[in-house]
């Protein structure tokens, strides 16, 4: 359990991020792929407190870059976790009444188990020996740590863009598990768009001379490349017109007197995103990550409504944004069509803002009023 | 926050056109609202009769309310919702008051007939008595309590009779099973199409 150190009104105050370690020999995770991953940590952080008959918890499943550190402070660190505006006592995932988890997932490289990785059979990182992994693989591991923490059936599986992909994972693979499943500004199957943006991300880094073909652990890492794709993900994640309320066609303070140096604010300011991502983010993880995304599918050819049926107790709130032009509403129309043909019971909201895909981490007042109702609802009941 | 979904239904306060439609859906139905606005029709079902429901609402602040009854609602356009339901998936579709809303008003009812067994539809009558008045005497566009708004800022795209539409269904083979006509909150006996505001029909297909 993180331990809650200190705490305001309504901040959680300190935490501490966990670790569980699972998978050895031969109990390794077998992947979709048929290859297994062996032994596996998974970084997890966990709110509130779980109640007697264990049936509060929510777990929290984070986007592409995201960690486990979705709310409060770890020590010496100024910004609180990633989504602490919706979670905390009060907020939409109230931890006065609901005990929250937040999940890292494999292939990643804050904490848990991915590319950068000791590979214990030669005791170097794992570089391109790490396995293909896809969203069916993270929640696999993510049920072990549920199971292990004593939980037979969480209250609920909430998350956006790439946590919403797991969130449905969850809803197909673990209905038993999941009594209801918020997936916001997500997809059931990544579009060719949304591939080609992840593909453009992979080539920069690939075609960074650092890159060794994975082989960069202990020398000079991709940056420049991992920069870039993290810049071409930015501009996906915004808006023409929150783009245009942040930056205007206003021009740099200082610039450098070279001839291709950055004017414009928002060139400074997708070259600050892209230089800061590197100082957290492994390049390899980047590849493998958005490979599982670009590679998710879970209708598996099949109607989505049929793959829902499996999901038929499972209570869903889908949510979407009106300028998220990313993950647009419509794919999460069609995960409410196919909810609606399966009967499940779901409802769903399509929110006024101008943030785009970046929408479902700053969004508060609006999604914390659906997400608080209806849980409010379930709880109910 | 007030806590909206655990408070008790007053029946006597309910207004008489939902009181209508509770009395037609028997306890424990599965019911979709198409437009159910605020929720707060579904919300009686759900809290009085047991109902399985869930609605259709295209307006953000509508669906916001909804949510604050704990009524399962999407929002959509009843157009481009009602295709994302199987045949026969509700035992009854409520139409009440979205009808001469929608643009494509012979599509949808068909979709309702198709989406539920039964299908209750109410609308304002638009020769009711006073708004014939207004027509012959004032020359002017009628505007009352159930169709409130001037020609400028009408939501209603479609403006019927009660004859209009017992015409309707003879022509399209429907079946009414039943017909209330209101003038406000007193149900109206002779000459509805003349003394009702509203109209509130169950219909079905014939066979």
């Amino acid at each position: 359990m993180a331990k809650i150190i200190e705490r305001t009104a309504k901040d959680i105050g300190l935490v501490e991020t966990q670790y569980f370690a699972f998978g050895n020999h031969p109990g390794e995770l077998a992947l979709e792929s048929g290859e297994k991953l062996g032994p596996v940590t998974l970084a997890y952080e966990t709110y509130g407190t779980l109640n007697k008959d264990k049936s509060n918890a929510i777990l929290i499943l984070h986007a592409l870059t995201g960690n486990a550190h979705v709310a409060g402070f770890h020590p010496d660190e100024k910004d609180p976790g990633w989504w602490d505006n919706m979670i905390g006592h009060g907020k939409a995932f109230d931890i006065d009444k609901y005990f929250v988890i937040c999940s890292n997932i494999i292939g990643g490289c804050q904490g848990s188990t991915g590319p950068s990785s000791i590979n214990p059979k030669t005791g170097k990182p794992y570089g391109l020996d790490f396995p293909l992994i896809t969203i069916k693989d993270m929640v696999n591991a993510q049920a072990h740590l549920v199971r292990s923490l004593g939980i037979k059936k969480l209250l609920c599986a909430a998350g956006g863009s790439m946590g919403g992909m797991q969130v449905l994972q969850w809803a197909v693979s673990f209905p038993e598990m999941v009594a209801t499943a918020i997936p916001i500004a997500t997809s059931a199957r990544h579009s060719p768009q949304q591939i080609a943006f992840n593909e453009v991300g992979r080539q920069a880094i690939m075609a960074d001379p650092d890159w060794q073909d994975g082989h960069y652990y202990g020398k000079s890492a991709p940056a420049r490349g991992l920069a870039v794709a993290r810049m071409i993900g930015h501009i996906t994640y915004m808006s023409d017109v929150s783009m245009a309320e942040k930056f205007g066609r206003r021009v740099k303070e200082e610039h450098a007197d070279r001839k291709f140096s950055p004017d414009f604010e928002v060139e400074g300011y997708l070259q600050y995103r892209g230089d800061n991502f590197v100082k957290r983010f492994d390049a390899n993880s980047y590849l493998y990550i958005t490979k599982a995304i670009d590679r998710f599918d879970l209708t598996n050819g099949s109607p989505l409504e049929k793959i829902f049926k499996a999901a038929a107790s499972v209570k869903f709130l889908v949510i979407a944004f009106k300028s998220d032009w990313l993950y647009p509403a419509y794919q999460s129309k069609e995960i409410v069509k196919a909810c609606k043909q399966a009967q499940i019971d779901v409802s769903y909201c399509e929110l006024n803002s101008t943030y785009g895909h970046d929408a479902f981490l700053v969004e508060v007042a609006e999604q914390e009023h659906f997400i608080r109702n209806f849980l409010r609802r379930i709880s109910d009941e | 926050m007030s806590n909206n979904q655990s408070e008790p239904v007053d029946l006597k306060k309910v207004k008489l056109e939902y009181r209508v439609i509770l009395d037609l859906i028997p306890k424990g139905s599965s019911v979709l609202d198409l437009g159910c606005g605020d929720g707060k029709l579904l919300n009686l079902l759900v809290k009085t009769k047991n109902v399985r429901g869930s609605g259709i609402e295209i307006d953000e602040q509508a669906v916001r309310k909804c949510a604050s009854l704990g009524i399962s609602v999407s929002q959509q356009d009843i157009e481009g919702g009602l295709s994302d339901y199987g045949d026969k998936s509700f035992d009854f579709v409520i139409l009440n008051q979205s009808l001469q809303q929608v643009v494509k008003l012979e599509y949808v009812l068909k979709e309702t007939l198709r989406v539920g067994s039964k299908v209750i539809i109410g609308f304002p009558n638009f020769v009711y008595y006073k708004s014939r008045l207004q027509m012959v005497f004032d020359g002017r566009t009628p505007v009352t309590p159930s169709l409130p708004n001037m020609w400028y800022d009408t939501p209603n795209l479609h403006f019927l009779s009660i004859s209009d539409f017992l015409a309707y269904c003879r022509a399209r083979n429907l079946t009414i099973e039943k017909a209330i006509y209101l003038d406000g909150n007193r149900p109206v006996k002779i000459f509805p199409n003349f003394f009702a505001q509203t109209g509130i029909f169950l219909i079905k297909n014939r066979n």
